[in-house]
Protein backbone atom coordinates (compact mmCIF):
# COMPACT_ATOMS: atom_id res chain seq x y z
CA UNK A 1 0.00 0.00 0.00
CA UNK A 2 1.48 3.32 -0.98
CA UNK A 3 -0.98 6.05 -1.79
CA UNK A 4 0.80 9.38 -1.50
CA UNK A 5 -2.51 11.24 -1.40
CA UNK A 6 -4.14 9.17 1.34
CA UNK A 7 -5.57 11.01 4.33
CA UNK A 8 -3.71 9.70 7.36
CA UNK A 9 -5.34 10.22 10.73
CA UNK A 10 -3.20 9.73 13.83
CA UNK A 11 -4.98 9.17 17.15
CA UNK A 12 -2.70 10.34 19.93
CA UNK A 13 -0.16 13.17 19.81
CA UNK A 14 2.48 11.71 22.08
CA UNK A 15 6.00 10.67 21.18
CA UNK A 16 4.91 7.96 18.76
CA UNK A 17 2.08 9.92 17.13
CA UNK A 18 4.09 13.12 16.81
CA UNK A 19 7.07 11.31 15.33
CA UNK A 20 4.88 9.41 12.87
CA UNK A 21 3.39 12.68 11.59
CA UNK A 22 6.83 14.24 11.04
CA UNK A 23 8.25 11.09 9.42
CA UNK A 24 5.33 10.80 6.99
CA UNK A 25 6.23 14.22 5.64
CA UNK A 26 9.94 13.48 5.73
CA UNK A 27 9.31 10.29 3.71
CA UNK A 28 7.37 12.26 1.11
CA UNK A 29 3.74 11.64 2.00
CA UNK A 30 1.70 14.37 0.30
CA UNK A 31 -1.84 13.61 1.42
CA UNK A 32 -3.52 15.26 4.40
CA UNK A 33 -2.39 14.29 7.89
CA UNK A 34 -4.57 14.91 10.95
CA UNK A 35 -2.98 14.53 14.38
CA UNK A 36 -5.48 14.26 17.23
CA UNK A 37 -4.24 14.72 20.80
CA UNK A 38 -5.95 14.67 24.18
CA UNK A 39 -3.48 17.12 25.75
CA UNK A 40 -3.59 20.86 25.02
CA UNK A 41 0.01 21.05 23.84
CA UNK A 42 1.88 19.69 20.79
CA UNK A 43 3.85 16.41 21.01
CA UNK A 44 6.66 16.49 23.55
CA UNK A 45 9.21 14.30 25.30
CA UNK A 46 8.06 12.76 28.56
CA UNK A 47 11.43 11.50 29.91
CA UNK A 48 12.62 14.94 31.04
CA UNK A 49 9.45 15.45 33.12
CA UNK A 50 10.94 13.40 35.97
CA UNK A 51 14.44 14.67 35.45
CA UNK A 52 15.74 17.90 33.91
CA UNK A 53 12.33 19.55 33.70
CA UNK A 54 11.42 18.73 37.29
CA UNK A 55 14.72 20.17 38.44
CA UNK A 56 14.13 23.35 36.46
CA UNK A 57 16.84 22.61 33.90
CA UNK A 58 14.54 22.49 30.86
CA UNK A 59 11.52 24.51 29.73
CA UNK A 60 8.37 23.74 27.71
CA UNK A 61 10.08 24.76 24.45
CA UNK A 62 12.89 22.31 24.93
CA UNK A 63 10.43 19.49 25.62
CA UNK A 64 8.42 19.91 22.42
CA UNK A 65 9.35 17.43 19.68
CA UNK A 66 8.76 20.17 17.11
CA UNK A 67 7.70 23.80 17.57
CA UNK A 68 3.94 24.35 17.22
CA UNK A 69 4.40 26.15 13.87
CA UNK A 70 5.95 23.00 12.41
CA UNK A 71 2.57 21.28 12.04
CA UNK A 72 0.78 23.97 10.06
CA UNK A 73 3.94 24.60 8.02
CA UNK A 74 3.97 20.96 6.99
CA UNK A 75 0.27 20.58 6.33
CA UNK A 76 -0.35 18.58 9.50
CA UNK A 77 -3.71 19.43 11.03
CA UNK A 78 -2.94 19.25 14.74
CA UNK A 79 -6.06 19.05 16.93
CA UNK A 80 -5.23 19.39 20.63
CA UNK A 81 -7.62 18.82 23.52
CA UNK A 82 -9.62 16.20 21.65
CA UNK A 83 -9.70 12.43 21.85
CA UNK A 84 -11.22 9.68 19.75
CA UNK A 85 -14.23 7.98 21.33
CA UNK A 86 -15.28 5.52 18.66
CA UNK A 87 -13.69 3.86 15.66
CA UNK A 88 -15.96 2.73 12.82
CA UNK A 89 -13.76 0.65 10.57
CA UNK A 90 -16.43 -0.21 8.01
CA UNK A 91 -16.92 3.52 7.29
CA UNK A 92 -13.31 4.40 7.95
CA UNK A 93 -14.39 7.11 10.34
CA UNK A 94 -13.50 8.11 13.88
CA UNK A 95 -15.89 9.91 16.23
CA UNK A 96 -14.14 12.53 18.36
CA UNK A 97 -14.94 13.78 21.86
CA UNK A 98 -16.01 17.17 20.49
CA UNK A 99 -18.79 15.45 18.57
CA UNK A 100 -17.14 15.72 15.16
CA UNK A 101 -16.41 12.82 12.85
CA UNK A 102 -13.15 12.34 11.01
CA UNK A 103 -12.83 10.20 7.89
CA UNK A 104 -9.54 8.42 7.18
CA UNK A 105 -7.89 6.40 4.47
CA UNK A 106 -5.20 5.20 6.84
CA UNK A 107 -5.41 5.27 10.63
CA UNK A 108 -2.56 5.17 13.14
CA UNK A 109 -3.56 4.38 16.72
CA UNK A 110 -0.99 5.97 19.04
CA UNK A 111 -3.11 6.42 22.13
CA UNK A 112 -0.40 5.36 24.52
CA UNK A 113 -0.93 4.17 28.06
CA UNK A 114 -2.52 5.72 31.13
CA UNK A 115 -1.11 5.56 34.66
CA UNK A 116 -2.67 2.83 36.77
CA UNK A 117 -4.68 4.25 39.64
CA UNK A 118 -4.65 2.62 43.05
CA UNK A 119 -8.23 1.69 43.96
CA UNK A 120 -7.81 2.82 47.57
CA UNK A 121 -9.48 5.48 49.72
CA UNK A 122 -8.09 8.97 49.42
CA UNK A 123 -6.58 8.46 45.97
CA UNK A 124 -8.49 11.50 44.74
CA UNK A 125 -7.21 13.86 47.43
CA UNK A 126 -5.44 16.98 46.21
CA UNK A 127 -1.72 16.38 46.21
CA UNK A 128 -1.95 12.73 45.13
CA UNK A 129 -0.47 12.77 41.66
CA UNK A 130 0.59 10.69 38.72
CA UNK A 131 3.53 11.67 36.58
CA UNK A 132 2.60 11.12 32.97
CA UNK A 133 1.82 14.48 31.42
CA UNK A 134 3.31 17.95 31.42
CA UNK A 135 0.31 19.07 33.50
CA UNK A 136 1.14 16.40 36.10
CA UNK A 137 4.74 17.57 36.11
CA UNK A 138 3.70 21.20 36.73
CA UNK A 139 1.72 20.08 39.75
CA UNK A 140 4.56 17.95 41.06
CA UNK A 141 7.14 20.69 40.60
CA UNK A 142 5.02 23.08 42.65
CA UNK A 143 4.74 20.52 45.44
CA UNK A 144 8.44 19.73 45.77
CA UNK A 145 10.98 21.95 47.48
CA UNK A 146 13.22 22.26 50.50
CA UNK A 147 11.59 20.68 53.53
CA UNK A 148 8.58 19.33 51.63
CA UNK A 149 7.81 15.69 52.34
CA UNK A 150 7.17 13.61 49.24
CA UNK A 151 5.79 10.08 49.38
CA UNK A 152 6.50 8.07 46.25
CA UNK A 153 4.31 5.02 45.75
CA UNK A 154 6.11 2.61 43.46
CA UNK A 155 9.81 1.81 43.24
CA UNK A 156 10.09 1.61 39.47
CA UNK A 157 11.72 4.06 37.07
CA UNK A 158 9.21 6.83 37.64
CA UNK A 159 9.42 6.50 41.41
CA UNK A 160 13.20 6.41 41.50
CA UNK A 161 13.67 9.29 39.08
CA UNK A 162 11.20 11.40 41.03
CA UNK A 163 13.00 10.44 44.23
CA UNK A 164 16.35 11.52 42.80
CA UNK A 165 14.97 14.79 41.49
CA UNK A 166 13.05 15.39 44.71
CA UNK A 167 16.25 15.06 46.70
CA UNK A 168 18.04 17.40 44.31
CA UNK A 169 15.32 19.95 45.10
CA UNK A 170 15.73 19.51 48.84
CA UNK A 171 12.58 17.52 49.55
CA UNK A 172 12.38 14.65 52.01
CA UNK A 173 11.54 11.53 50.07
CA UNK A 174 10.11 8.17 51.10
CA UNK A 175 9.63 5.47 48.47
CA UNK A 176 6.98 2.84 49.17
CA UNK A 177 7.36 -0.37 47.17
CA UNK A 178 5.08 -3.39 47.19
CA UNK A 179 7.70 -5.93 46.16
CA UNK A 180 10.64 -6.93 48.36
CA UNK A 181 12.95 -5.05 46.01
CA UNK A 182 13.03 -2.03 43.72
CA UNK A 183 12.63 -2.23 39.93
CA UNK A 184 11.30 -5.75 40.45
CA UNK A 185 9.58 -5.91 37.08
CA UNK A 186 12.43 -4.59 35.02
CA UNK A 187 15.82 -5.25 36.63
CA UNK A 188 17.75 -8.00 38.37
CA UNK A 189 18.23 -8.23 42.17
CA UNK A 190 21.85 -7.06 41.93
CA UNK A 191 20.68 -3.87 40.33
CA UNK A 192 17.85 -3.43 42.83
CA UNK A 193 20.34 -3.57 45.68
CA UNK A 194 22.68 -1.15 43.97
CA UNK A 195 19.93 1.42 43.44
CA UNK A 196 18.54 1.12 46.92
CA UNK A 197 21.96 1.73 48.44
CA UNK A 198 22.70 4.63 46.11
CA UNK A 199 19.40 6.31 46.88
CA UNK A 200 19.83 5.72 50.62
CA UNK A 201 23.24 7.38 50.41
CA UNK A 202 21.40 10.38 48.98
CA UNK A 203 18.94 10.43 51.85
CA UNK A 204 15.95 8.59 50.41
CA UNK A 205 13.98 6.40 52.83
CA UNK A 206 12.58 3.11 51.56
CA UNK A 207 9.70 0.96 52.72
CA UNK A 208 9.99 -2.29 50.77
CA UNK A 209 7.49 -5.10 50.74
CA UNK A 210 4.88 -2.71 52.02
CA UNK A 211 1.24 -2.50 51.13
CA UNK A 212 -0.37 0.92 50.71
CA UNK A 213 -3.97 0.89 51.94
CA UNK A 214 -5.04 4.50 51.57
CA UNK A 215 -4.26 8.20 51.61
CA UNK A 216 -5.22 10.41 54.55
CA UNK A 217 -6.07 14.03 54.12
CA UNK A 218 -7.12 17.26 55.77
CA UNK A 219 -9.32 19.86 54.07
CA UNK A 220 -9.18 17.79 50.90
CA UNK A 221 -5.40 17.69 50.72
CA UNK A 222 -3.22 14.62 51.33
CA UNK A 223 -1.37 14.48 54.64
CA UNK A 224 -0.19 10.88 54.73
CA UNK A 225 -0.09 7.42 53.22
CA UNK A 226 -1.46 4.55 55.31
CA UNK A 227 0.17 1.14 55.23
CA UNK A 228 -1.24 -2.33 55.87
CA UNK A 229 0.87 -2.62 59.02
CA UNK A 230 -1.01 0.27 60.53
CA UNK A 231 1.63 2.98 60.14
CA UNK A 232 1.06 6.27 58.35
CA UNK A 233 3.82 7.93 56.40
CA UNK A 234 3.29 11.68 56.71
CA UNK A 235 3.64 13.68 53.49
CA UNK A 236 2.80 16.96 51.80
CA UNK A 237 2.40 15.35 48.40
CA UNK A 238 2.36 11.86 46.93
CA UNK A 239 3.29 10.54 43.50
CA UNK A 240 1.82 7.25 42.33
CA UNK A 241 3.97 5.39 39.82
CA UNK A 242 2.76 1.80 39.77
CA UNK A 243 2.60 1.10 36.09
CA UNK A 244 0.57 2.00 33.04
CA UNK A 245 -2.28 0.34 31.14
CA UNK A 246 -2.57 0.55 27.33
CA UNK A 247 -5.39 2.70 25.93
CA UNK A 248 -6.48 -0.06 23.55
CA UNK A 249 -10.20 0.06 24.31
CA UNK A 250 -11.01 1.99 21.15
CA UNK A 251 -9.35 -0.74 19.11
CA UNK A 252 -10.94 -3.62 21.02
CA UNK A 253 -14.38 -2.05 20.72
CA UNK A 254 -13.87 -1.80 16.97
CA UNK A 255 -13.08 -5.49 16.68
CA UNK A 256 -9.32 -5.21 16.24
CA UNK A 257 -7.20 -7.90 17.82
CA UNK A 258 -5.89 -6.82 21.21
CA UNK A 259 -3.88 -8.60 23.91
CA UNK A 260 -3.33 -5.95 26.57
CA UNK A 261 -2.33 -3.74 23.71
CA UNK A 262 -3.25 -3.54 20.03
CA UNK A 263 -1.72 -6.49 18.22
CA UNK A 264 0.47 -5.51 15.26
CA UNK A 265 3.12 -6.96 12.94
CA UNK A 266 6.59 -5.64 12.12
CA UNK A 267 5.07 -2.94 9.91
CA UNK A 268 3.06 -1.84 12.96
CA UNK A 269 -0.04 -2.93 11.05
CA UNK A 270 -3.08 -4.30 12.94
CA UNK A 271 -5.47 -7.02 11.87
CA UNK A 272 -7.04 -4.33 9.62
CA UNK A 273 -4.69 -3.38 6.76
CA UNK A 274 -5.79 0.27 6.89
CA UNK A 275 -5.05 0.58 10.61
CA UNK A 276 -1.68 0.78 12.36
CA UNK A 277 -0.83 0.94 16.08
CA UNK A 278 2.41 2.28 17.50
CA UNK A 279 4.08 3.11 20.80
CA UNK A 280 2.98 2.25 24.33
CA UNK A 281 -0.40 0.97 23.10
CA UNK A 282 1.00 -1.65 20.74
CA UNK A 283 1.60 -5.37 21.32
CA UNK A 284 4.28 -6.25 18.80
CA UNK A 285 6.61 -9.02 17.63
CA UNK A 286 10.13 -9.06 19.01
CA UNK A 287 12.15 -11.06 16.48
CA UNK A 288 15.22 -11.24 18.71
CA UNK A 289 13.18 -13.03 21.37
CA UNK A 290 10.67 -14.94 19.25
CA UNK A 291 7.74 -13.54 21.13
CA UNK A 292 5.15 -10.76 21.26
CA UNK A 293 5.43 -8.01 23.86
CA UNK A 294 4.30 -4.51 24.68
CA UNK A 295 7.15 -2.10 25.32
CA UNK A 296 6.89 1.22 27.08
CA UNK A 297 9.91 3.14 25.88
CA UNK A 298 10.85 6.04 23.68
CA UNK A 299 13.04 3.92 21.39
CA UNK A 300 10.09 1.63 20.73
CA UNK A 301 7.79 4.56 19.97
CA UNK A 302 10.36 5.82 17.47
CA UNK A 303 10.97 2.44 15.86
CA UNK A 304 7.27 1.76 15.39
CA UNK A 305 6.65 5.26 14.07
CA UNK A 306 9.33 4.52 11.45
CA UNK A 307 7.74 1.14 10.65
CA UNK A 308 4.29 2.65 10.11
CA UNK A 309 5.56 5.65 8.14
CA UNK A 310 7.68 3.38 5.92
CA UNK A 311 4.78 1.00 5.28
CA UNK A 312 2.40 3.86 4.45
CA UNK A 313 4.82 5.58 2.06
CA UNK A 314 6.03 2.39 0.41
CA UNK A 315 9.57 2.51 1.80
CA UNK A 316 11.38 -0.66 2.80
CA UNK A 317 10.76 -1.85 6.34
CA UNK A 318 13.43 -0.33 8.59
CA UNK A 319 16.03 -2.82 9.91
CA UNK A 320 15.11 -4.28 13.30
CA UNK A 321 16.58 -2.57 16.34
CA UNK A 322 17.56 -4.01 19.66
CA UNK A 323 15.10 -2.69 22.25
CA UNK A 324 16.63 -0.35 24.79
CA UNK A 325 15.82 2.24 27.40
CA UNK A 326 17.56 4.54 29.82
CA UNK A 327 17.05 6.15 33.21
CA UNK A 328 19.03 8.99 34.78
CA UNK A 329 19.13 9.22 38.57
CA UNK A 330 21.63 11.54 40.36
CA UNK A 331 24.91 11.09 38.47
CA UNK A 332 23.97 7.58 37.39
CA UNK A 333 23.20 6.82 33.80
CA UNK A 334 21.40 3.48 33.60
CA UNK A 335 21.23 2.13 30.05
CA UNK A 336 19.39 -1.11 29.44
CA UNK A 337 19.41 -3.12 26.23
CA UNK A 338 17.18 -6.11 25.61
CA UNK A 339 15.04 -8.12 28.01
CA UNK A 340 16.21 -11.15 30.04
CA UNK A 341 13.22 -13.28 29.03
CA UNK A 342 14.94 -16.65 28.94
CA UNK A 343 18.23 -15.85 30.64
CA UNK A 344 19.83 -18.60 32.67
CA UNK A 345 22.89 -16.82 34.01
CA UNK A 346 24.10 -13.42 35.10
CA UNK A 347 27.57 -12.02 34.53
CA UNK A 348 28.61 -8.91 36.46
CA UNK A 349 31.33 -6.87 34.76
CA UNK A 350 33.04 -4.24 36.84
CA UNK A 351 32.60 -3.37 40.49
CA UNK A 352 29.23 -1.99 41.68
CA UNK A 353 31.07 -0.13 44.44
CA UNK A 354 32.57 2.13 41.76
CA UNK A 355 29.11 2.92 40.33
CA UNK A 356 30.49 1.93 36.94
CA UNK A 357 29.54 -1.62 36.03
CA UNK A 358 27.21 -3.75 33.98
CA UNK A 359 25.06 -6.81 34.53
CA UNK A 360 24.75 -9.10 31.53
CA UNK A 361 21.94 -11.64 31.21
CA UNK A 362 22.89 -14.64 29.14
CA UNK A 363 20.98 -17.56 27.69
CA UNK A 364 23.72 -20.10 27.25
CA UNK A 365 26.49 -18.02 25.67
CA UNK A 366 24.22 -15.45 24.06
CA UNK A 367 23.66 -12.05 25.62
CA UNK A 368 19.93 -11.47 26.04
CA UNK A 369 20.08 -8.25 28.00
CA UNK A 370 22.51 -5.85 29.61
CA UNK A 371 21.95 -3.32 32.38
CA UNK A 372 24.80 -0.80 32.33
CA UNK A 373 25.44 1.86 34.94
CA UNK A 374 27.75 4.62 33.69
CA UNK A 375 29.16 2.01 31.32
CA UNK A 376 28.45 3.04 27.71
CA UNK A 377 30.82 0.50 26.09
CA UNK A 378 29.02 -2.35 27.83
CA UNK A 379 25.66 -0.92 26.75
CA UNK A 380 26.62 -0.19 23.14
CA UNK A 381 28.46 -3.47 22.58
CA UNK A 382 25.76 -5.31 24.49
CA UNK A 383 23.14 -3.97 22.05
CA UNK A 384 25.15 -5.34 19.13
CA UNK A 385 25.68 -8.73 20.77
CA UNK A 386 21.97 -9.01 21.57
CA UNK A 387 20.97 -8.12 18.02
CA UNK A 388 23.45 -10.35 16.22
CA UNK A 389 23.22 -13.18 18.79
CA UNK A 390 26.98 -13.68 18.63
CA UNK A 391 28.09 -16.03 21.42
CA UNK A 392 30.54 -14.73 24.02
CA UNK A 393 32.83 -16.31 26.59
CA UNK A 394 31.28 -15.44 29.96
CA UNK A 395 34.71 -15.45 31.62
CA UNK A 396 36.03 -12.84 29.21
CA UNK A 397 32.84 -10.84 29.57
CA UNK A 398 33.35 -10.74 33.33
CA UNK A 399 36.92 -9.46 32.96
CA UNK A 400 37.00 -5.66 32.74
CA UNK A 401 40.65 -5.73 31.68
CA UNK A 402 39.48 -7.14 28.35
CA UNK A 403 37.74 -4.41 26.34
CA UNK A 404 34.17 -4.98 25.15
CA UNK A 405 35.33 -4.79 21.56
CA UNK A 406 37.79 -7.61 22.23
CA UNK A 407 35.17 -9.66 24.05
CA UNK A 408 32.88 -9.36 21.04
CA UNK A 409 35.57 -10.04 18.46
CA UNK B 1 21.35 33.96 17.30
CA UNK B 2 23.92 31.65 15.72
CA UNK B 3 23.72 30.83 12.04
CA UNK B 4 24.39 27.11 11.62
CA UNK B 5 24.79 25.21 8.37
CA UNK B 6 23.80 21.54 8.48
CA UNK B 7 24.99 19.54 5.46
CA UNK B 8 23.34 16.20 4.73
CA UNK B 9 25.40 13.29 3.46
CA UNK B 10 24.14 13.89 -0.09
CA UNK B 11 25.29 17.50 0.06
CA UNK B 12 21.95 19.18 0.71
CA UNK B 13 22.55 22.26 2.84
CA UNK B 14 20.25 23.72 5.47
CA UNK B 15 21.13 27.09 6.95
CA UNK B 16 19.20 28.11 10.04
CA UNK B 17 19.35 30.47 12.99
CA UNK B 18 19.60 28.66 16.30
CA UNK B 19 18.90 30.30 19.66
CA UNK B 20 21.89 30.22 22.04
CA UNK B 21 21.26 27.74 24.84
CA UNK B 22 19.83 25.07 22.55
CA UNK B 23 22.12 22.25 21.50
CA UNK B 24 23.28 21.85 17.89
CA UNK B 25 21.09 18.72 17.85
CA UNK B 26 17.99 20.61 18.96
CA UNK B 27 18.56 23.17 16.22
CA UNK B 28 18.35 20.37 13.65
CA UNK B 29 15.52 18.38 15.16
CA UNK B 30 13.25 21.35 15.80
CA UNK B 31 13.67 22.38 12.16
CA UNK B 32 13.06 18.83 10.86
CA UNK B 33 16.49 18.68 9.22
CA UNK B 34 17.08 15.04 8.22
CA UNK B 35 20.25 13.23 9.21
CA UNK B 36 20.24 13.73 12.98
CA UNK B 37 17.96 11.23 14.74
CA UNK B 38 18.58 12.05 18.42
CA UNK B 39 16.54 9.11 19.67
CA UNK B 40 17.17 9.80 23.35
CA UNK B 41 16.33 13.47 23.07
CA UNK B 42 19.75 14.69 24.19
CA UNK B 43 20.47 12.44 27.17
CA UNK B 44 23.83 11.25 25.72
CA UNK B 45 22.36 7.75 25.74
CA UNK B 46 22.10 6.72 22.09
CA UNK B 47 24.84 8.16 19.81
CA UNK B 48 22.36 8.89 16.99
CA UNK B 49 23.10 12.62 16.80
CA UNK B 50 26.64 12.16 15.46
CA UNK B 51 28.01 15.05 13.36
CA UNK B 52 31.36 16.08 11.87
CA UNK B 53 32.28 19.58 12.98
CA UNK B 54 34.00 21.90 10.53
CA UNK B 55 37.69 22.19 11.54
CA UNK B 56 37.50 25.94 11.96
CA UNK B 57 34.94 25.53 14.75
CA UNK B 58 36.03 22.32 16.39
CA UNK B 59 37.86 23.93 19.32
CA UNK B 60 35.03 26.40 19.91
CA UNK B 61 32.53 23.58 20.40
CA UNK B 62 34.43 22.45 23.48
CA UNK B 63 35.76 19.03 24.36
CA UNK B 64 34.03 15.68 24.58
CA UNK B 65 33.04 14.48 28.03
CA UNK B 66 34.03 10.97 29.14
CA UNK B 67 30.45 9.78 28.55
CA UNK B 68 30.43 11.27 25.05
CA UNK B 69 33.81 9.68 24.23
CA UNK B 70 32.54 6.29 25.33
CA UNK B 71 29.34 6.58 23.34
CA UNK B 72 31.12 7.89 20.24
CA UNK B 73 33.55 5.00 20.40
CA UNK B 74 30.73 2.76 19.22
CA UNK B 75 29.29 4.97 16.50
CA UNK B 76 30.15 4.41 12.84
CA UNK B 77 32.74 6.38 10.92
CA UNK B 78 34.04 8.37 13.87
CA UNK B 79 36.75 10.92 13.05
CA UNK B 80 38.81 13.45 14.99
CA UNK B 81 36.15 16.07 14.35
CA UNK B 82 33.23 13.88 15.40
CA UNK B 83 30.93 15.10 18.15
CA UNK B 84 27.55 14.11 19.53
CA UNK B 85 25.58 17.19 18.59
CA UNK B 86 23.37 17.00 21.67
CA UNK B 87 26.47 17.80 23.71
CA UNK B 88 27.35 21.01 21.85
CA UNK B 89 25.64 24.03 23.38
CA UNK B 90 25.01 26.84 20.90
CA UNK B 91 26.56 30.21 21.81
CA UNK B 92 27.04 33.40 19.78
CA UNK B 93 30.63 32.22 19.41
CA UNK B 94 29.39 29.40 17.16
CA UNK B 95 27.85 31.79 14.62
CA UNK B 96 28.80 30.41 11.21
CA UNK B 97 29.21 26.83 12.45
CA UNK B 98 29.13 24.15 9.78
CA UNK B 99 28.38 20.51 10.60
CA UNK B 100 28.08 17.50 8.33
CA UNK B 101 25.87 14.50 8.99
CA UNK B 102 26.91 10.89 8.39
CA UNK B 103 25.04 8.73 5.89
CA UNK B 104 23.05 7.08 8.64
CA UNK B 105 22.74 7.31 12.41
CA UNK B 106 21.73 3.68 12.82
Amino acid sequence: MSDATAHVVILGAGHAGGTAAALLRQYGHEGPITLVGEEPIPPYQRPPLSKAWLKGEADADSLALKPLEFYAEHGIDFRPGVKAVQLKRSDRTVVLSDGSTLAYDVLIIATGARPIALPIPGADLAGVMFLRTAADAEQLKAAVGPGKRLAVVGGGYIGLEVAASGRALGAEVTVLEREPRLLARVACPELSTFFREYHEKHGVTFELGCSVTGFEGKDGRVTGVTLADGRTIACDAAVVGVGAAPNDEIAADAGLETARGVVVDLDARTSDPAVFAIGDVAHRPMPIYDRMFRMESVPNALEQAKQAAAAITGRPRPPGECPWQWSDQYDLKLQIAGYPFDADQIVVRGDPATAKFAVFHLKGNQVQAVEAINAPPEFMMGKQLIANRKPVDPARLADPTISMKEVAA
Amino acid sequence: MAKITYIEHDGTEHVIDVKPGLSVMEGAVKNNIPGIDADCGGACACATCHVYVDEAFLAKTGTRSAMEESMLDFAEGVEENSRLSCQIKVTDDLDGLVVRMPESQH
